[in-house]
């Protein structure tokens, strides 16, 4: 019940937000969007409270791994929420129907995908949440966002599509054993799948998903379409969108583990980790744009995450840490870099000084350049020591030289951005350039962030119990080991 | 029945090749409409025994792809003045070679992934080759219509294959891939709309102005 | 070489002028006219042959000789092609290679007769002529390799005739598009529409028509019985493909390709009247987009 409702919810709302004729004009439902976000979250804390039974004859049910991401989408939605009070005395998008029913119709399938064990229905989801978001990239209307919102509908349809014959082909490897396409009984029958069809499965489905993930080569939508939405559209799409394709992976790991073929698998895995590491260093030096940047971070992170997959052992564990962390860091630094949007028009390296003109927020992205390129002691250093401590164990101490390589570069490329916009002196007000006036930075639009680096902090310290237990059986069913 | 569906079948992959030779917009849209058709045929044809769920399908398919999305690719197009696809980065002598190779390398591949109980031979080699020439058609035409249509195309090659799996995908999720695909192709439509107001052209090599 | 073989192959020959007379009826009818009658070839021909010849004084023999050249192949090639549905007057394996080859030495004699004038026209109909013919060329022999992978022989008259006939219930699909194929091929090699118009008076639109252009009395006659001949040994393949005649007894199969070649120029008149010629640079795409469909063909020979 609570499970069809945490789908139902978000969905019912957008659709009456779309619809109803109360809600033309410009403004935007802003109390909805809270009420909703703020059910949302209590809802999947009950989840955790008390497990619930898989619902709908088995076809959504909230294991591990999606109640994981459930919670993290739930969380980085409450707080976009909370940012958008305050970004919306800035700036008001051209239509605000299109922009509420973009962002709870993006919750609702985002729920579906998280909760789905029936693996055509995740592909529902996750085509839903492509084309949610979608409205929302091209929300300026300009030049620019017209051509990354082209580029990502391709792209994006392009890898759904190949999902969708993946699935298929996973349909194909199961024949007629057991209830079709439901990961219980896929998990049970693994051993009996017809092999061929299921390892042509697999690298479908890693494709199809890679590419919502942003996983080198199929990353190249990702920096036009982060750099042109808003930064508050960004910044979910990185946190939540990104781990909601992860989870598309891990499905498809789940059964591939359990029938026993990871030695075809993770090769391919280790393979596309590496890439997108390779891939995220290069363009990440000699970058301008904060949220292009960003969007090459990810990139990375999300060739972490499969690295941990690809890497076994106690890798799985650290994967699934990292997207916890990863979502909540990059959630907080696409906002704080939408309050530098804000306030000077454009997050580029044509700012100077935010120290003294945002000190709020330019602490926040300090402290954020610490967090996401994985030094202690934030979260972000945890989980990448743990993928590093499952490349030793696993042999192969040339991957983890390459890994912490990339890293060290990633971090250079990273802060010569964020150091040179927070420090010197900032320009001195020039005819309509007034950047230099310090902006009052209301507490709407820091107190997410805020919130988010907390969170980002302790878990560098001390992960919760239940958190803790959750990822760990995750991280087994993955086909890794404790830690 | 088989023969029927058989013929259904490489009528479909002349679609296809014929889709790939032509230059006028029209002719692709229409193209696809009879493809969209072709596949409406098919649950009822592969069927062993005509069903409700069978029925429902070939009537839902029918609708969205040879109705619905022709339509409304037409009205997209409607505004732009173009008629006629520029010469692609593939010429069109090569897109069609390309399409005879993509058929030949379905039937090759098809040959390596057995389907055990299958009625239908001709349903996977098919659906591979509508797959790539989708995808050629896709990558290698510069109008942005055009690329929708590509996209359509291996949407149907995707749906064929699906075709091999009634009984594991049930009807539901069936009308929820279709709803998706529409919802699809409605918000590429408006982007081509705004891409042909904004750049005064179709043509999706003027899109260069993101770069690293 | 039996005696019913030799008669078909003398009836066709008095026949063929009648198709293109066919073809122009129905094209006439349907646009509206009444046209000329579909008997009319015979009557141009006897005009011809009765006319006096000239020769430009920049010809030489090859001039001279190249209707004769085209005709004479023709009819060797005509030799090859299996009338009653089961049994060619020559034969041997590998013959269908002779056969192309006949007809391209028809063209070849044409094409250099053409050039022979030195006239400007007659060198651009004869480079567009060659030009389509490398694209004629291997789509003929796609449809070839389609129909002696079906019928498993290696003679016109196998792959034609009885071997055919047994092999339809199984490759249908594969011998219906090889068919097509070879329409498209007849069109393109005869100079109809949609690559050629014969009824356009435009020299520089002219393929086939602007080669003749010096040719006059007997020769003339020479040449447009010639082309007749050709049209008429492309309907027989297309027939052949289509309609399987080997159960039929001897005269009951010849006339059945007969009337079929009958459908065949009512066909060609159809596709003329409804289509429109296409630009000279799509005519390759064209030819192309037949070779697929033979390759198509041949691939799902091989599975």
């Amino acid at each position: 019940m609570r499970l069809l409702a945490l789908c139902a919810i978000p969905l019912v709302t957008a659709l009456v937000v779309l619809a109803a004729r109360t809600f033309r004009g410009r403004r935007v439902p802003v109390a909805l969007l809270l009420v909703v976000a703020g059910a949302h979250l209590a809802l999947v804390t009950s989840l955790w409270v008390a497990p619930p039974l898989p619902a709908l004859g088995g076809w959504i049910a909230a294991d591990p791994l999606g109640l994981t991401v459930l919670t993290l989408t739930s969380v980085l939605f409450l707080v976009t929420a909370i940012y958008i009070v305050g970004y919306l005395r800035q700036e008001a998008p051209r239509s605000g129907r299109v922009f509420a029913g973009g962002l709870l119709a993006f919750l609702a399938a985002a729920s579906v995908v998280a909760l789905a064990q029936h693996l055509a229905m995740l592909w529902v989801g996750m085509e839903a949440t492509t084309l949610s978001v979608a409205p929302l990239v091209f929300l300026r209307r300009d030049r620019r966002s017209l051509e990354a919102t082209w580029k990502y509908l391709v792209v994006s349809s392009v890898g759904i599509a190949l999902a969708l014959l993946g699935t298929f082909f996973l349909a194909s490897a199961q024949g007629d054993l057991g209830r079709p396409l439901l990961l219980p009984d896929l998990i049970a029958h693994a051993r009996e799948l017809h092999p061929a069809w299921l390892r042509a499965a697999f690298l479908f489905l890693l494709v199809g998903f890679g590419t919502k993930m942003g996983l080198a080569p199929m990353h190249t939508w990702k920096p036009d379409t982060y750099g042109e939405a808003p930064s508050l559209v960004s910044g979910l799409m990185a946190g939540a969108l990104t781990s909601c394709a992860f989870l598309g992976v891990a499905r498809v790991s789940e059964v591939v583990a359990a029938a026993g073929l990871g030695s075809f698998a993770q090769p391919v895995l280790i393979a596309f980790g590496l890439l997108s590491l390779g891939v995220a260093a290069t363009f990440v030096i000699g970058q301008r744009d904060m949220k292009r940047l960003l969007a090459y971070s990810s990139v990375e992170h999300m060739g972490l995450l499969v690295l941990g997959l690809g890497l076994g052992g106690v890798g799985a564990y650290g994967s699934m840490l990292h997207l916890v962390n990863n979502g909540l860091a990059k959630g907080w630094m696409f906002l704080i870099t939408g309050n530098i949007a804000l306030a000077t028009g454009a997050a580029n390296s044509g700012n100077r000084g935010l120290i003294r003109t945002l000190p709020a927020s330019a602490t926040l992205l300090v402290l954020g350049l610490f967090a996401v390129t994985g030094s202690p002691p934030f979260g972000m250093f945890l989980s990448e020591f743990t993928i590093l401590r499952a490349a030793f164990d696993g042999g192969h101490p040339w991957i983890a030289a390459t890994i912490l390589v990339a890293l060290a570069v990633i971090f250079v490329g990273m802060a010569a951005l964020v150091l040179g916009i927070v420090l010197g002196e900032p320009p001195a007000p020039t005819g309509r350039n007034l950047g230099a006036v310090p902006v009052r930075e209301s507490r709407w639009l820091v107190a997410g962030p805020v919130a988010l680096a907390a969170i980002v902090l302790m878990l560098g310290f001390y992960i919760p119990g239940p958190l803790r237990d959750v990822l760990t059986r995750a991280a087994m069913a993955l086909g890794g080991t404790a830690p | 029945m088989r023969n029927a569906a058989q013929i259904v079948l490489l009528l479909v992959v002349l679609s296809d090749l014929a889709i790939l030779g032509t230059s006028r917009l029209s002719s692709c849209i229409r193209g696809l409409a009879a493809q969209g058709f072709l596949l409406g045929l098919l649950p009822v044809l592969i069927a062993p025994h005509v069903s409700v769920h069978a029925a429902s399908l070939a009537v839902g398919t029918v609708i969205v792809k040879a109705v619905a999305l022709p339509w409304f690719l037409t009205w997209a197009i409607r505004e732009a003045a173009v008629r006629r696809e520029i010469e692609p980065i593939v010429g069109f002598i090569a897109s069609q070679l390309l399409g005879a190779l993509a058929v030949a390398l379905a039937f090759a591949i098809a040959s390596r992934l057995p389907l055990p109980g299958m009625q239908q031979p001709l349903l996977v080699p098919v659906s591979l080759a509508t797959l790539i020439i989708g995808f050629v058609v896709l990558t290698t035409r510069r109008k942005a219509l055009v690329q929708v249509v590509g996209y359509l195309i291996l949407e149907n090659g995707i749906y064929l294959f699906g075709l091999t799996q009634t009984e594991s995908v049930p009807f539901l999720i069936e009308l929820g891939v279709l709803l998706d695909i529409f919802v699809g192709v409605f918000i590429m439509g408006i982007v081509v709309f705004h891409i042909n107001r904004e750049f005064d052209s179709l043509d999706s090599t003027r899109l260069t102005e993101l770069s690293d | 070489m039996t005696p019913e073989g030799l008669l078909a192959l003398v009836l066709l020959g008095i026949a063929a002028p009648a198709v293109p007379g066919i073809a122009v009826k129905t094209k006439s009818l349907l646009t509206g006219r009444r046209g000329p009658p579909a008997l009319q070839l015979y009557a141009d021909l006897a005009k011809l042959v009765r006319k006096g010849r000239v020769y430009s004084r920049t010809t030489t023999l090859i001039f001279r000789a190249g209707p004769i050249v085209a005709l004479v192949s023709l009819i060797v090639a005509a030799l090859f092609l299996p009338l009653d549905g089961r049994e060619a007057p020559a034969r041997f394996a590998g013959d269908m290679v002779a056969f192309a080859g006949l007809l391209a030495l028809g063209r070849f004699a044409l094409v250099l007769a053409a050039m022979d004038t030195g006239s400007s026209f007659e060198g651009l109909g004869a480079s567009r002529e060659v030009t389509i013919a490398t694209f004629a060329e291997p789509t003929m022999f796609l449809c070839f390799i389609a129909l002696v992978l079906a019928a498993g022989d290696l003679t016109l008259s196998g792959i034609l005739g009885t071997p055919l006939a047994a092999a339809w219930p199984h490759a249908g699909a594969s011998l219906s598009l090889v068919g097509v194929s070879l329409f498209v091929l007849l069109l393109a090699e005869n100079s109809r529409v949609p690559v050629d118009d014969p009824a356009t008076h435009l020299e520089l639109t002219m393929i086939h028509e602007v080669i003749v252009l010096d040719h006059s009395g007997p020769d003339l006659a020479l040449i447009l019985y010639g082309s007749a001949l050709k049209l008429t040994l492309f309907g027989v393949l297309v027939v052949s493909v289509l309609v399987p005649r080997a159960g039929f007894s001897g005269p009951a199969a010849v006339a059945l390709l007969f009337a079929g070649l009958g459908i065949v120029a009512v066909a060609v008149g159809v596709v003329e009247s409804v289509m429109a010629r296409v630009r000279l640079v799509r005519v390759p795409q064209l030819l192309v987009g037949a070779a697929a469909l033979a390759l198509v063909a041949t691939i799902l020979q091989l599975r």
